[in-house]
């Protein structure tokens, strides 16, 4: 069973004509990792959106881990993103005014993880990220970029997902917290066994992962922008 | 979730004290309104109780209402003794209390009445006054004081005090002639009875010897030990409270005193004209209440207001939690948790402001405007404006937190 199945994948804003999201065909496989390039405006984060079920696809299947996320009631693909799905965005992953403990138990508790397994799991996962595990009565927002962003993987990973998603996650760092970021979510995500698929515009990264996909190319309306453009 | 609003709220620290202050101000108001409202209506309609009828001059039935129970004003006219003692020697009448106004000490007013007084008045729900110390008077020159006089002047029994005449705080003419003793202190009651000085008729006869019209022709000092002192009969009285025997006979004998022959004479039923009286006082209540519910719901709008333009600066935060997993539904309860935290705790802090101003005033608001007020406000209507403040409150935030729910319910996962 493939982690990710898309077949004819269509997403239309309301009140907008043609289609941001066209996608044929896309498949990936469980455990694989792949780079998805994409431009802003490429429809990336409206292809993350249907993903996590934030969005609801207009036509077509999006089978995640052998679910359909089109034929899910609202309330269910909320309950999926929380237990199967991990995200890491560019910035603003932590809510500003709670301990990183906070953050973390926060996301456990959607899935009714208990305080005290997700503190557990909590210490494991900075441990793995090379995070002192005394930051975690930290307020959020007294951390560096750099060690946000790395609390962030442990935040998507706390309700052990079987997909990670990250959305430029590197953009915000310079270059030696990328370099250093990137090693880390490489290793965390062989660790713990799960998909991962990461946005960014930056095609330098591509080296990190198994396959790499360039989103104007699987998703035919950017390519019909471009053409018309 | 409970941590996450009070962490978020905590984050927003100078909007959330503010307003906070707003809401704990309009809820003070609000409280305290209605506590003074229900405390004067309590401590008003207790003032007289079990009395059938209330006998004076010919005047309007509040007139007659105010100078004789609530001490306010001045009689218009007086009733001789002879009337006086027609009516109590009516076959219908249990029992007749005489009151005779007019005197003064340091601002307080004398009341002269016999001891019927001590054995027949009744207020609040029937209760009879009991002494706190010392006895009824037995002497023409002994006097009985309320609870506020002795606290207020620090008097205590066997004291001697001099009445003034007429009833301003300062008096230029002093019955200094005739002193009396003190020889009880009455129970507090709640009710004018604590701020009156009472004397027997005889004692206001005493001290009137030699004074015609309100005027003193001649300065007749009788001995303190005059046998004569106790024989004094009085010619006239300002007010008469009436117990009947029967319930049944009032209607009738209201009507005998109101067409009285040789006097014009008023006989009224206390309990209609308190409700009458209460009644004129009441609208101003009314208003007092429109104002302070006016005042609320402003500031409860003040909070729905800085939570929805609080939405803008938490657009991302509340992105967060739909992305890790949360349902639309989870910010709708925090944005409603969170004003509900605040609302109830301003009701709490407001119900203190109250608690405490109260406490701070009470001793003047009694002494001035004869209000005693409690200071812990715990009648049902005040349960009910903090209740139904609470619940306006979460009602208006469904304001802010519908448009929350929607605004939530579709977007792109975005890293703004």
């Amino acid at each position: 069973m493939p982690s990710l199945k898309i077949t004819n994948l269509q997403y239309v804003w309301p009140e907008a004509k043609v289609p941001t999201i066209d996608i044929p065909e896309l498949q990936v496989e469980r455990k694989d990792s792949v780079f998805l390039q994409g431009a802003s405006g490429s429809g990336k984060s409206t292809l993350l959106g249907l993903l996590a079920g934030t969005l609801k696809a207009t036509g077509g299947t999006l089978e995640i881990l052998g679910t359909d996320l089109t034929s899910l009631s609202p309330r269910q693909r909320d309950r999926f993103r929380a237990e199967h799905i991990g995200i890491v965005f560019q910035q603003f992953n932590l809510i500003p005014f709670l301990t990183v403990l906070g953050n973390l138990q926060l996301a456990a508790r959607f899935v009714n993880q208990s305080g005290q397994a997700a503190e557990r799991r909590a210490r494991e996962l900075l441990e793995s990220l090379r995070l002192d595990p005394d930051i975690l009565d930290r307020r959020a927002d007294r951390l560096s970029v750099g060690q946000q962003q790395r609390v962030a993987i442990a935040r998507a990973l706390i309700n052990e997902p079987e997909m990670l998603l990250a959305d430029e996650p590197t953009s915000a760092l310079d270059s030696e917290a990328r370099d250093l970021f990137m090693q880390l979510l490489m290793s965390v995500r062989e660790a713990t066994d799960c998909t991962l698929i990461f946005a960014s515009h930056d095609g330098s990264l591509a080296r990190y992962f198994d396959s790499s996909l360039v989103l104007s190319e699987v998703n035919r309306s950017a390519h019909k922008e471009v053409i018309g453009a | 979730m409970l941590e996450v609003a009070f962490n978020s709220l905590r984050s927003r620290r100078g909007s959330v004290m503010l307003t906070l202050a707003s809401l704990t101000i309009s809820m003070a108001i609000v409280i305290g309104v209605e506590h003074i409202r229900a405390q004067a209506e309590n401590s008003f309609v207790r003032t007289v109780s079990g009395v059938d009828l209330l006998v004076g001059a010919r005047t309007s039935q509040i007139n007659l209402l105010l100078y004789s129970v609530f001490r306010i004003g001045n009689a218009t006219n007086n009733i001789t003794w002879q009337s006086y003692e027609d009516i109590t020697a009516r076959p219908e009448v249990a029992w007749s209390i005489p009151f005779s106004l007019g005197d003064s000490h340091r601002g307080y007013r004398v009341l002269g009445t016999d001891s019927q007084y001590f054995e027949h008045f009744r207020y609040g729900d029937e209760q009879p006054l009991r002494f706190s110390d010392g006895e009824p008077f037995t002497h023409p020159l002994h006097a009985v004081i309320g609870s506020e006089v002795a606290r207020a002047l620090e008097y205590q029994v066997g004291q001697e005090v001099v009445l003034s005449h007429g009833i301003g705080s300062t008096s230029f003419v002093n019955h200094d002639n005739l002193p009396f003793t003190i020889t009880g202190v009455l129970a507090t009651t709640g009710t004018p009875v604590d701020r009156t000085v009472h004397v027997s008729l005889q004692g206001i006869e005493a001290i009137h010897l030699g004074w015609q019209n309100g005027v003193q022709v001649a300065r007749l000092s009788p001995d303190r030990s005059d046998p004569g002192l106790t024989e004094l009969e009085p010619t006239q009285i300002t007010a008469l409270l009436l117990g009947l025997e029967s319930p049944m006979a009032v209607f009738g004998l209201q009507r005998a005193i109101n067409n009285y022959p040789s006097e014009a004479l008023s006989a009224i039923l206390p309990g209609v004209a308190l409700g009458e009286l209460w009644q004129i006082i009441g609208t101003l209540e009314n208003l007092l209440s429109v104002i302070s519910i006016l005042v609320l719901t402003a500031s409860l709008l003040g909070l729905s207001t800085m939570l929805l333009s609080s939405l803008r600066e938490r657009r991302r935060e509340l992105a967060l939690y739909r992305a890790i997993g949360a349902r639309p539904s989870f910010i709708l309860w925090l944005i409603e948790l969170e004003a509900f935290a605040m609302v109830s705790i301003a009701a709490l802090f407001g119900y203190l402001v109250v608690v405490a101003g109260v406490s701070l005033t009470q001793g003047w608001l009694s002494e001035n405007f004869a209000l005693v007020i409690e200071a812990w406000p715990s009648t049902p209507g005040i349960w009910l404006y903090m209740g139904g403040s609470i619940l306006a409150g979460v009602l208006l935030t469904l304001i802010p937190a519908t448009l929350a729910y929607f605004r939530s319910l579709g977007h792109a996962l975005q890293s703004l």
